[in-house]
C-alpha cells in the first residue's frame, strides 16, 4: 500500500491526501477494472513513441498528422509538448502540421537549444516544402525566449514567420484581466476595418 | 484606507489571533520577544507578500504548521474589503481578495498599502545598495501594481542569463574567446526590454520622491519651532540639503556621471525613452561580454544600481552622523507616505496608507521621537509596538493592546472594552468583518476629528 501511494504520488498534480484517496480507491475497486487500468499503464509505455518527423507522440514511425495527407505541409505551428498540439487540434481551425521541440530554452535546468528538436526542425525546414512557420510557445519568459531564439535562427532562410497572439481571453471581462496581459492586449491591437 | 480587523493563523508564535484595530493610533505593548513585531510583520505580509525581517517565507510559519493564513479587513472609502494571504513555503501563495480567489497572489499588492518604520531601516542610509534597491521597487509597486510583474519577471530572466553565462565559462577556457554563446542575445534581449522598463519607472519615481524627502528631512531634523517647513524657506529650500541622485550601472559603463534627481532640469534632460535605454542595455552586454563570461554574472542593469543619498553635498552613507542617518531613514519612509497619499492610485482613502511603526521610538533620541510622533500623529491610521509603554511618546494617545507570549489582552487604557478579542475569542469574533467595518466607518468621524 505504502508503495502504490508513494508512486501515485510523484505523479504530477497529485499530493500525498489525493495518492491516499487514489490507493484506497482502487483498493475497492474490482479487480477486473484495475487489471485494465493496469494493462493500459504497460502498453501506453510499450507502444506509444514519437514521430521522427514532428516528435509528436506516435504509435508508428510517423505520427497521424504527419501521415495525413489532407493536411497542409507549408505551414508549420511549433509548440513545446505534445499536450499542446492536443489542445490547438481541438480547435479544429489548424490544419497544417506541428514540430514538438520537447521543452523550452531554459539555462536555469540545462536545458539549451540542443536539447531541444531545434536541429530536426532546421532539418525539415532545409527541403524547402515549408513556407511558414507558426511559433506557438507559451507567452511566459522562457516560451518567449525560445520563440525568439528560433525567429533569429530562421530569418536568413526568408520563410514568413508568426506568433500566436497574446492578450484578452474570448468571453471574458476586461476587468478580471490582469495587468501584463491587458498591456499585451494593448500592444496586440489590431485595426478594425469595417 | 484603514484596517478594521487583523486575524492570523499559525503565523510565527500565533496558532490564532484576532485583532480588531480602529482607525488613529494603537499601540502594541509588551515585553521583547512577545509577538508584537510579529502582528505588524503579518500586516506587512498583506500589503507586500514579503516581510520585512526575512527573505524566505519558512520562519513565518508557525513550527508544526503546514502554512500560515494572514486576514485582514480593510476599509476603504468607508467600504470593507477582506484581504487573505495564504503562505504556503516553498509553493505559490493564494491570496483571496473579498470572496474571490485572486489567479496570482501578486494582485493583492496595492489592496493594503502600508508604509512601515522599523530599525532595520537606518540600513537604508548606512547599507548596502540592495535595500535601497528594494525600497525604490516596493514603493513602485505601490504607484503602479503592473510594475510587480516587471519586476518578477526581471530577476526571473536575470537568473536565466547568468546561469547560461555560467554554463558558457565552465565548458572550457577555449571557448571563450571562440565566438558568440549560442543563444546569449536572446536573453540579453529579453533582459534589456525588461530592465529598461524597470530602470525609467525608478528614475520616474525617484524624481518624484525626491522632493518629498527633501521636506520630510526638514521637518524630521530642523529645529523650527512647531510648523513645518518654516525654517527650511529662509535657507533657500530643503532640497539643498537633502538630495536623491541614481547611480546607474548603465551610465556608468558610458561613462555618463551619476543623475541627480533632485533638480527639475535634470529630470527632464535624464528621461530616456524605454527603447532607447533598451538599446543601450544590448549594446552594453554585447561590450561586457567577455567579462561577464568569466564571472559567470550580469555586469549591467537595474540589478546592479544604486540610490546615491547626499546630504549638505556630501554621500550620507560615511559622512552623516548616527543621528542624521536616522532623520534621513525616517525621511524617507515618510517621503514615500506623503508621496502615496498625494499621487498614489485611486481614492483619496484608496491612496491614505497605513502607518506602522515597528519599535522605532527607541532608536530615536527624545528631539526626534517628538518629531516624528508629531508628524504622524495626523494618519488616518498608525499602529506601533514598543517594549514599554513609555517608550510611546505621548503625542501619540490611542488604543493600548498589550501582548504577551502570543495572546493579545486588549485594551488596558482608553478604548471601549467590546472589542476585545483574544486567541479563540468569544462568538462575535466570528462575525468580525462586517462587526469591525461598522465601527470602522463609525470610528472614522471621531478618530480623524
Amino acid at each position: 500500500m505504502q508503495d502504490l501511494v508513494e508512486e501515485l504520488g510523484r505523479l504530477p498534480g497529485v499530493g500525498p491526501k489525493s495518492a491516499q484517496r487514489i490507493a484506497f480507491h482502487l483498493l475497492a475497486s474490482d479487480a477486473e477494472d484495475v487489471q485494465r487500468l493496469a494493462t493500459a499503464l504497460t502498453e501506453v509505455k510499450r507502444r506509444v513513441r514519437f514521430c521522427e518527423v514532428c516528435g509528436n507522440v506516435a504509435e508508428a514511425e510517423r505520427c497521424r498528422i504527419c501521415r495525413d495527407d489532407r493536411r497542409d505541409g507549408t505551414v508549420v505551428c511549433v509548440v513545446e509538448e505534445p499536450k499542446d498540439v492536443v489542445a490547438i487540434e481541438r480547435t479544429r481551425e489548424f490544419r497544417g502540421r506541428y514540430h514538438v521541440l520537447g521543452g523550452a530554452i531554459s539555462p536555469i535546468e540545462g536545458v539549451g537549444p540542443d536539447d531541444l528538436r531545434v536541429r530536426e526542425l532546421m532539418t525539415r525546414l532545409a527541403s524547402g516544402e515549408i513556407t511558414e512557420l507558426i511559433l506557438a510557445t507559451d507567452p511566459n519568459l522562457e516560451g518567449e525566449a525560445t520563440a525568439t531564439y528560433l525567429a533569429r535562427l530562421c530569418k536568413p532562410m526568408g520563410l514568413r514567420i508568426t506568433r500566436l497572439a497574446s492578450g484578452l481571453p474570448v468571453g471574458g471581462d476586461l476587468e478580471y484581466a490582469d495587468e501584463v496581459t491587458l498591456g499585451r492586449a494593448f500592444e496586440g491591437r489590431r485595426l478594425l476595418d469595417v | 484606507m484603514h484596517v478594521a480587523h487583523l486575524s492570523l493563523a499559525d503565523f510565527r508564535n500565533y496558532e490564532r489571533a484576532e485583532l480588531p484595530l480602529e482607525p488613529g493610533v494603537t499601540a502594541l505593548v509588551g515585553p521583547n520577544g512577545q509577538g508584537k513585531t510579529n502582528l505588524v510583520e503579518a500586516l506587512g505580509y498583506v500589503a507586500s507578500l514579503s516581510s520585512h525581517r526575512v527573505a524566505n517565507d519558512a520562519p513565518l510559519v508557525r513550527a508544526g504548521a503546514e502554512r500560515a493564513v494572514v486576514r485582514a479587513s480593510v476599509v476603504r472609502d468607508g467600504r470593507p474589503l477582506l484581504a487573505e494571504v495564504e503562505i504556503n513555503p516553498g509553493r505559490a501563495n493564494r491570496a483571496r481578495l473579498g470572496r474571490a480567489a485572486l489567479p496570482r497572489a501578486r494582485e493583492l499588492v496595492g489592496t493594503l498599502r502600508t508604509v512601515l518604520f522599523a530599525p532595520e531601516d537606518l540600513a537604508l542610509v548606512k547599507g548596502d545598495p540592495e535595500g535601497r534597491r528594494r525600497f525604490a521597487d516596493d514603493l513602485l509597486v505601490l504607484l503602479a501594481p503592473r510594475l510587480a510583474g516587471v519586476r518578477a519577471e526581471y530577476d526571473r530572466a536575470l537568473k536565466q542569463r547568468n546561469a547560461l553565462l555560467r554554463s558558457a565559462g565552465a565548458t572550457s577556457a577555449a571557448r571563450r574567446g571562440a565566438g558568440p554563446l549560442p543563444g546569449i542575445e536572446v536573453w540579453d534581449h529579453q533582459l534589456a526590454a525588461l530592465g529598461a522598463d524597470l530602470l525609467s519607472a525608478r528614475r520616474y519615481l525617484l524624481a518624484r520622491l525626491a522632493p518629498y524627502v527633501a521636506r520630510a528631512y526638514d521637518a524630521v531634523a530642523e529645529t523650527a519651532p512647531g510648523g513645518t517647513g518654516a525654517g527650511a524657506a529662509a535657507e533657500g529650500g530643503p532640497a539643498d540639503v537633502v538630495r536623491l541622485a541614481y547611480r546607474g550601472s548603465l551610465a556608468e559603463h558610458r561613462g555618463e556621471g551619476e543623475e541627480d534627481l533632485s533638480s527639475e532640469a535634470a529630470r527632464e534632460a535624464g528621461a530616456a525613452p524605454r527603447d532607447v535605454l533598451a538599446a543601450q542595455l544590448v549594446e552594453a552586454m554585447e561590450q561586457l561580454r567577455r567579462r561577464e563570461v568569466e564571472r559567470g554574472l550580469t555586469l549591467v542593469g537595474p540589478h546592479r544600481d544604486d540610490v546615491l543619498l547626499s546630504l549638505r553635498g556630501l554621500p550620507a552613507r560615511g559622512y552623516a552622523s548616527h543621528g542624521e542617518s536616522w532623520s534621513y531613514a525616517l525621511a524617507l519612509r515618510l517621503g514615500a507616505y506623503e508621496l502615496l497619499r498625494s499621487e498614489g492610485p485611486g481614492t483619496p482613502s484608496e491612496r491614505e496608507p497605513v502607518l506602522v511603526l515597528d519599535d522605532v521610538f527607541a532608536e530615536l533620541d527624545a528631539r526626534r521621537r517628538s518629531r516624528l510622533a508629531e508628524l504622524v500623529a495626523g494618519a488616518e491610521q498608525v499602529l506601533l509596538t514598543a517594549a514599554v509603554p513609555e517608550d510611546v511618546p505621548p503625542q501619540l494617545t490611542g488604543r493600548r493592546v498589550h501582548v504577551r507570549a502570543g495572546a493579545l489582552q486588549l485594551p488596558l487604557d482608553g478604548g471601549p472594552a467590546e472589542d476585545a478579542v483574544a486567541g479563540g475569542g468569544p462568538a462575535d469574533g466570528a462575525s468580525v468583518p462586517e462587526g469591525a467595518a461598522d465601527q470602522g466607518s463609525a470610528g472614522d468621524g471621531d478618530g480623524r476629528g
